[in-house]
């Protein structure tokens, strides 16, 4: 015999218990589902809502601004603009994805000259003021490989402009005016020393005082020329330029002949780092070639959001239909418990925040397909359970006990397949394309919530509308 | 009122012999089968570009006066300026999808080149991707394939056993898998639509649903015969079916009616992931009780009738 899970499961010995459920407890849930719904209903309203009114000679026109969320407690801070993030195929732009041209770089350095391409391509692109632009790297086996995305960037020649070049580090002598007429001649001066003669820049503490510096370490060829700079420039600066911007620029102590220099300064370690990180993409320019471009136009972007948010009205307007018809009275509630589990789903999507990409939007939908699963499972054992003639509470509580072990399995392969797609840990055999894991991620959190939502939030609305409603019913009669 | 109730009962009980027609499924079935395998055979499929490498680009033309936009006219551009494409396919109103196996720089030759013939281009989508990446795509979805499939059997092991629930479950799962493979071979052949990530991706999802569609008949199967030990299995069988049946079928109609809305009104970038997830749904559903169930039944019949052989032995 099954062994006695929940205590729905056998009416004859606690059904009594059901039908004198705590009638406090059940309005509890309820006053929490409606607390939630309306907290979802919140955050998944547009930031900007525009209302245009006329009501005969009364008019309001006026655009409202919802604010986002801001909460600092101590050192915890949680903010959100709670708008939707929107991939770059629904917003239009451009990836790139870089592979870095290794083999001549030793094995040790290949990570840090990743990082040091990434420094500077991302400093590249800050110039050129895109906002939200990310730039990712992805290490893959003995592949090293930069994820260039540039979110309104249409034109993809402009973006293999900006990135296509490698960072060119350069020494500049900059002479300090002594007189009014020395004026014109000193002005900043490029030297013959560069990156190619940079061998490494790395961060050190200063061994009296603790502090972070930068060491240089130059190529013997540099070292000649380093020398001859620093002799030329004592007491003055030298700037160190990394296309074509100033990265630092050191006052020259004493003239520096073995090939090693060490920029020292207030700095934090932070900032010590990131001097060095960038001195090295100076240093080690690595070869990077395009391996895939995909470009979104503005428009087809614009047609994609269109077409979804089409298609999702659509689509939940159907299955709300279709359930009420097939089910009437519990399909309306089927349908309130559906819409709470929109709202539900785009709350996360803001709060996480989520990156909706158009299989993303796939994935939403279909979920909400299958949302209606776990109450149409529900419903149909309620039927059942009510054809073999058992009184309608008991057979609401054992529907749904039935009905909750099927959908517990329904949804474990289905779950098994979105971990396997979204690949979590970033195992490097498994795919780690973005628009197969903007699915997997909505499909997962499409399929809890509605586990959530289909188990108990339909289970209360049922209990206190339709079990209820049904017993005032046949008292009348 | 309370006659009324049992009157409703009666009808709601009242079942369709399923088990009568497996011949006819299986020869459905044989049929789909038959044509995928054909097809897949044949014709193959056409992988997407994230598996092969190469380019696609999406234009919107207009026409210029004496210059209609169609296949050949873009084709003929496309080769004075030496630019082989290897299929120029319509993708709704104006945009054409050109796709070819150069990439360097393939975005702008073509707007330079159609540009020259029709009045106004647009590249509304480009995407270039390096044979190295696509190869390296090929083995993870294919590790990615191999895990998923890997995942489900040992789920249905330990849902079911090896037994021979377990095994029709895999064969019922291996013909929707068919299916929809032969299904796109078919549209790839004759439409021109690829296999792509996305598509992969699709087949896993819909092995999951299938594999969960049959779940629940088995179960059913199972419970009954746990009840009922005295029935004979195909009646028994058969039941389960008709009680799961209503279930299934309206659950399946909601995801069918967001895909077909998702594929009518999705897009052009979903339009083969919504279909590819639409047939897969279709079939998943028809197999549980048409190909899952009478597999069981003919595996049981099979069964006695060996049972019945040594007894006379």
């Amino acid at each position: 015999m099954a062994t006695i899970k929940h205590c729905w499961l056998k009416p004859q010995l606690c059904g009594y218990n059901h039908s004198i459920m705590r009638k406090q407890k059940l309005f509890g849930r309820l006053v929490a589902i409606v607390v939630i719904s309306f907290l979802s209903l919140y955050i998944s309203l547009p930031r900007r809502i525009p209302v245009n009114l006329a009501v005969g000679k009364w008019q309001l026109e006026k655009t409202f601004f919802l604010p986002g969320i801001g909460w600092k407690l101590g050192p915890l801070s949680f903010s959100r603009d709670l708008q939707i993030k929107q991939g770059l195929d629904l917003k239009g732009g451009t990836q790139i994805v870089l592979e870095a041209q290794v083999l001549d770089v030793p094995e040790s350095e290949r990570d840090s000259a990743l990082e040091s391409a990434k420094t500077v391509i991302a400093r590249r692109i800050d110039l050129y003021g895109i906002s939200e632009s990310v730039v990712q790297t992805a290490k893959n086996g003995q592949t090293y490989r930069l994820i260039v995305e540039l979110p309104g960037v249409t034109d993809v020649n402009e973006a293999r402009a900006l990135i296509g070049q490698t960072a060119k580090l350069e020494f500049w002598e900059m002479p300090q005016a002594e007189t009014e007429s020395q004026q014109s001649q000193a002005q900043p001066q490029p030297t013959d020393l560069t990156g190619q003669d940079l061998q490494k820049a790395a961060v050190e503490f200063d061994q009296t005082s603790g502090e972070p510096v930068v060491s240089l370490v130059f190529t013997d060829e540099g070292r000649d020329k380093f020398a001859e700079i620093t002799k030329r420039n004592v007491g003055q600066r030298v700037g160190i330029y990394l296309d074509g911007t100033p990265l630092t620029v050191p006052v020259v102590q004493v003239p520096i002949t073995d090939g090693r220099a060490i920029i020292s300064g207030n700095m934090e370690v932070k900032e010590a780092k990131q001097l060095a990180i960038s001195l090295n993409a100076g240093a080690l320019p690595v070869g990077m070639t395009i391996v895939k471009e995909t470009n979104i136009g503005a428009t087809l972007g614009k047609e994609s959001i269109e077409a979804s948010i089409r298609a999702g009205l659509v689509g939940l307007l159907a299955v709300a239909t279709f359930m009420i018809i097939v089910y009437r009275k519990l399909g309306i509630l089927a349908d309130i418990a559906l819409v709470i589990y929109g709202l539900l789903t785009m709350a996360i999507y803001k709060l996480f925040p989520i990156t909706l990409t158009l299989p993303g939007v796939a994935g939403f939908l279909l979920s909400i397909g299958m949302a209606t699963d776990a109450n149409i499972l529900i419903f149909e054992r309620l039927k059942e359970e009510l054809a073999r003639g058992l009184p309608l509470r008991a057979a609401v509580e054992l529907g749904f006990g039935r009905a909750w072990d099927s959908i517990k399995d329904a949804n474990v392969t289905t779950l098994l397949i979105a971990f396997i797609l979204y690949n979590p840990f970033e195992w490097q055999f498994l795919n780690t394309s973005g628009m197969v894991r903007g699915f997997a991620l909505t499909l997962t959190i499409g399929i809890l919530i509605s586990l959530f939502t289909g188990i108990v939030v339909s289970r209360t609305l049922i209990r206190i509308f339709y079990v209820n409603d049904q017993k005032e019913k046949s008292k009348k009669q | 009122m309370i006659k009324k109730k049992k009157a409703k009962n009666n009808e709601l009980m009242k079942q369709i012999n399923f088990m009568k027609l497996i011949p006819l499924y299986f020869s459905i079935s044989g049929a789909a089968m038959a044509i995928g395998i054909f097809s897949l055979i044949v014709w193959r499929v056409q992988p997407a570009i994230d598996f092969v490498g190469g380019s696609l680009v999406e234009v919107e033309l207009q026409d210029q006066e004496g210059n209609t936009v169609n296949e050949g006219a873009i084709r003929s551009a496309l080769f004075d300026k030496e630019i082989e494409a290897n299929s120029i396919q319509p993708a709704g109103e104006k945009r054409w999808l050109i796709r070819s196996k150069m990439s360097e720089n393939i975005d702008k030759y073509v707007q330079s080149a159609l540009a020259e013939k029709f009045s106004r281009v647009e590249v509304t989508r480009f995407e270039s991707i390096g044979p190295a990446l696509g190869k390296e795509l090929l083995s993870k979805t294919f590790f990615g394939i191999t895990l998923s499939s890997l995942g489900i059997l040992l789920y249905v092991a330990h849902r079911f056993g090896g037994g021979k629930y377990g095994v029709c479950a895999v064969l019922a799962m291996i013909h929707d898998s068919l299916v929809v493979l032969g299904a796109f071979s078919l549209l790839g052949h004759f439409h021109g639509a690829e296999i792509d990530a996305l598509f992969v991706t699709a087949l896993l999802t819909v092995l999951s649903f299938s594999v969960h569609d049959t779940i629940v008949v088995y179960d059913r199967i199972r419970e009954n015969l746990r009840k009922f030990p005295q029935e004979k299995f195909e009646p028994l069988a058969n039941r389960s079916v008709n009680e799961t049946m209503k279930r299934s079928i309206n659950n399946s109609l909601t995801i069918i009616i967001m895909l077909v809305i998702l594929t009518l009104l999705g897009g052009a970038t979903v339009k083969y992931f919504s279909l590819a997830l639409l047939t897969g749904t279709i079939t998943g559903t028809y197999s549980s009780p048409f190909v899952a169930v009478p597999l069981l039944v003919v595996w049981n019949r099979l069964e006695e009738r060996n049972k019945k052989s040594k007894n006379r032995n």
